[in-house]
């Protein structure tokens, strides 16, 4: 079993640290949001959430935003506890992106 | 919001709002979960937008009001580092969603720093939101190894007779730096001492400011 | 705080287990293999390994504050006298040889 990319204190190569700070955008504030109702409901437990985030593509763990992982591990344990289902997720961000407009 | 497109609208326009259709996969997909949640009962409307209340009233001037305490008033100090949830009960600071809450006390011969390497344990419910920095993948590789490189940067250079502890959270723990009290500040009050403890110094990466200038 | 007594108390010398089994695993691979002393006994809580997949976390783990020398977890420590602390689940601790 391979080390897990999340487990990283030691690994070579980090370099300076970004001390910048950037002011949470919406999405990213009712992503927190959304995390934490479900937790207060019962729903999930954060160690879930961890493991999920633990087991996506690598690549995709280390080109993702934190919140867009957080996004994703939501999504991954709504649908394993069949909360919802991917399809009716894409038919209603159809539904969206029809209404927001074309980038 | 001003674009008036989601079906429904959440009272909670606190952060930076980028158009909808700009937005990256799965920023547009949180607002699609979000609908979904609500259409289907599993939470309300109500439970988010108390859980945004909830984090915006936590930030780290809780910690520096606690810091400040326990710097002016030796019994108080020795309650925060002994029983830190009924020292926050205490201020009117609410740490109970804290399992457990251990103070770590800096002192003339010890610094603390706190990372959480596998993924951003942070003592929210004290501090708020952890800053963008502190959930890095180069703090994260870094701060185990390289702690006195990682505090060079934010400003602090120890001398070889200092140790420096170094906490990696991994579990349900929850930790926070009483950084030392800075030389200097006898004739301060405790509001001017708190401005003194930056967030920063409570995650251990710095000691809290110098004894502000006299005015 | 839940100070039930586990298998170690303060002081006692132990070794992290080089394991790598797949699932939720709060142990850092840096720390696997490394030998420390207990610097605290936490008490017992809900196993995350466990919780991690829907399960009740049970039975509780004993939870200790394990301490190392840098120097002794790595290479190019040699020298320092800084400490690193770990908090580390019971079944993941042995006794040091």
């Amino acid at each position: 079993m391979p080390r897990g990319h999340h487990d990283i204190g030691g690994l070579p190569g980090a370099g300076k640290i970004d001390q910048t700070e950037h002011e949470l955008s919406d999405w990213e504030i009712l992503a927190d949001a959304v995390n934490q109702a479900l937790g207060a409901r019962g729903i999930k437990r954060t160690d879930e959430m961890r493991r999920a985030r633990e087991e996506m593509d690598s690549a995709t763990y280390r080109d993702m935003t934190y919140y867009e992982r957080w996004i994703a591990s939501i999504e991954a344990i709504l649908i394993e506890k069949n909360i919802l289902t991917k399809e009716e997720i894409d038919r209603k961000l159809a539904e969206f992106e029809s209404k927001w407009g074309e980038p | 919001m001003s674009d008036g497109h989601d079906t429904r609208e959440t009272p909670q326009d606190h952060g930076h709002e980028h158009p909808k259709h700009e937005l990256s996969y799965y920023a547009k997909r949180i607002y699609a979960i979000r609908d979904l949640l609500l259409e289907k009962g599993v939470i309300t409307d109500k439970d988010i937008q108390s859980q945004v209340e909830y984090q915006e009233a936590r930030s780290p001037a809780n910690g520096a009001k606690l810091v400040a305490r326990a710097w002016i008033d030796p019994a108080f100090k020795a309650r925060f580092i002994g029983d830190p949830k009924a020292a926050c009960a205490e201020m009117g600071i609410d740490a109970a969603s804290i399992n457990e809450f251990v103070v770590l006390e800096n002192t003339e011969k010890v610094r603390h720093m706190v990372v959480c390497t596998l993924c951003s344990c942070y003592p929210r419910p004290i501090l708020g939101r952890p800053p963008d920095w502190y959930k890095s993948f180069n703090y994260r590789q870094r701060a185990v190894n390289d702690p006195r490189g990682v505090m060079r940067e934010f400003g602090l250079v120890l001398p070889d007779d200092v140790a420096v502890r170094i906490h990696d959270s991994t579990a349900d723990i929850r930790y926070l730096v009483l950084p030392l009290r800075p030389k200097g500040t006898e004739g301060l009050s405790e509001t001017q001492l708190a401005k003194l403890v930056t967030r920063d110094s409570m995650i251990g990466v710095m000691d809290a400011l110098p004894a502000l200038p006299p005015s | 705080m839940n100070l039930q007594a586990g298998k170690f108390k303060a002081g006692d010398r132990v070794t992290v287990k080089f394991e790598d089994r797949p699932g939720h695993i709060r142990t850092p691979w840096y720390i696997r293999g490394k030998t420390g002393w207990i610097e605290r006994v936490y008490g017992d809580f809900l196993n995350p390994e466990s919780l991690a997949f829907g399960r009740d976390g049970l039975p509780k783990r004993t939870l200790y504050l394990v301490a190392f020398n840098q120097s002794d977890v790595w290479p190019k420590a040699v020298g320092s006298k800084d400490k690193i602390l770990v908090d580390i689940y019971e079944h993941w601790l042995i006794p040091a040889a």
